[in-house]
């Protein structure tokens, strides 16, 4: 099990690139590479998640604390291409009410939930 | 003390030499065990062994000398691995002593009683998928109403035992309206969002079941929703309210709900370790575990629990792959 974060800047957002699975094996990977920006002053940051097909909550920890420390700096987090798994995990643990997502939109107008 | 190893080597070597016999060689297999219990490196063994046959043979070439200096040299650095693995090995041993702390507190400190309250059937299992328990349940009794938390603690060993402890005590000083689950919740963010790090963070759903007026209230801190069974209909209903992860914003706010119960309903309470099973074959649906509870419904609370639990982990061929925690209040 492997996991890729691509990091691109595109106007001042930053802009992650993530694939493969985030557990708790993998998500190490993925906070170091989020810690390398989060203290970065009002940074906006885009979380890409189309290619991730599995999360666990360990990696919703991750996100938890990246999402802290980028709003604790004036900062902004979006997380965009969540599968229908993905965004329920974000429905049930509320996040979605405080942190900017986004579905996939292959999975935004599928009529059964 | 390594001039005692080498006259031994020496010796064995000798016997060895001269004989070529099995037996000798095993003599010397058995003498490599107290090199590496007296944690001689590599590059000195064959120090020894380039010493004992320099007295056994001084006749040999120039060659064989300068090549055993050469393989000295080449053995430094696996001397440098070896010395590097023990130190983790003895890390480890740290660490492990600190997880057998942790399931210590866990066990002693952190045991709750099932609760005894009148027309309330209880019955629940909460089993780790590793040694220490990121899943946490804890029940309340008080006269005439029984509350039960059940908590999913992100992060392991000393930190979430902690952490547990934390939620056990600023529960159990929970009274009055104080103990209403909505207002339990914020209690307890309150607590857990000073205290706590930033990636750890505790998804939380709170029951409490009055017994005067056959009231189950609820609310939920991101937790997965529990599932209330009416026996009448003999469907599930989704019991979810909205609620933020403890741990995440210090001005949570918790809605909080209630249902009536009936004879023959129960409330089932999970962590994701039962909704999120992951076989070969991939997830278990929602629909699967719930066929699950109504091959059961006419069971007592405990054999519910048991049935979904075994069902669950051989479905996993008895490897949990997260921590596995159902909790059955079920009305008599």
């Amino acid at each position: 099990m492997n996991l890729q974060v691509n990091i691109l800047e595109d106007n001042s957002v930053q802009y992650f690139k993530v694939v493969g699975e985030i557990d708790a094996f993998t998500a190490p990977v993925l906070k170091e590479r989020l810690a390398t920006v989060q203290s970065v002053q009002g940074l906006k940051a885009q979380l890409d998640l189309s290619e991730v097909d599995y999360m666990d909550s360990t990696g919703l920890g991750v996100f938890v604390g990246f999402y802290k420390a980028v709003t604790a700096n004036g900062g902004h987090v979006k997380i965009t291409g969540l599968n229908r798994r993905l965004n329920r995990l974000f429905e049930i643990t509320g996040l979605d009410e405080i942190i900017d997502i986004e579905m996939r939109e292959s999975e935004d107008n599928d009529g059964t939930i | 003390m390594p001039q005692v190893v080498g006259k031994q080597y020496k010796e064995i070597l000798k016997k060895y030499l001269e004989s070529h016999s099995e037996e000798d060689l095993y003599v010397g297999q058995q003498f490599s065990r107290r090199f590496i219990e007296k944690e001689i490196a590599p590059e000195d063994v064959i120090s020894i062994h380039k010493t004992a046959l320099l007295e056994l043979h001084p006749e040999l070439q120039d060659e064989v000398w300068d090549s055993l200096d050469f393989l000295i040299e080449m053995m430094i650095h696996y001397g440098f691995t070896l010395r590097e693995r023990q130190s983790l090995i003895r890390k480890q041993e740290i660490i492990q002593m600190e997880m057998n702390v942790a399931t210590k507190v866990q066990n002693t400190l952190l045991k709750t009683e099932s609760p005894i309250v009148e027309g309330l059937d209880v019955g629940w299992i909460s089993e780790p998928a590793r040694q220490m328990n990121g899943d946490y349940v804890h029940f309340i009794n008080r006269e005439h109403e029984s509350s039960v938390a059940v908590a999913d603690v992100m992060g392991k060993g000393i930190p979430a035992a902690l952490c547990m402890s934390m939620i056990k005590f600023g529960m159990d000083g929970l009274v009055g309206e104080n103990s209403n689950p909505g207002k339990a919740l914020s209690t307890i963010n309150r607590i857990v969002e000073k205290s706590v790090d930033d990636s750890m963070f505790i998804s939380m759903f709170y029951g409490k079941y009055n017994s005067e007026n056959k009231m189950f209230s609820y609310a939920s801190a991101g937790h997965e929703p529990a599932w209330h069974f009416s026996n009448e209909t003999g469907t599930f209903l989704e019991l979810d309210a909205k609620g933020l992860l403890l741990g995440v914003k210090v001005d949570s706010v918790y809605e909080e709900r209630s249902v009536y119960m009936q004879e023959g309903d129960f409330i089932v309470m999970m962590t994701d370790g039962v909704t999120e099973t992951r076989t070969e074959e991939g997830f278990i649906e929602m629909k699967e575990i719930q066929n699950l509870l109504l091959e059961v419904k006419e069971k007592s609370a405990s054999q519910i629990a048991e049935h979904v639990y075994n069902n669950l982990t051989e479905a996993q061929n008895h490897r949990l792959s997260d921590d596995f925690t159902i909790v059955i209040f079920k009305k008599k």
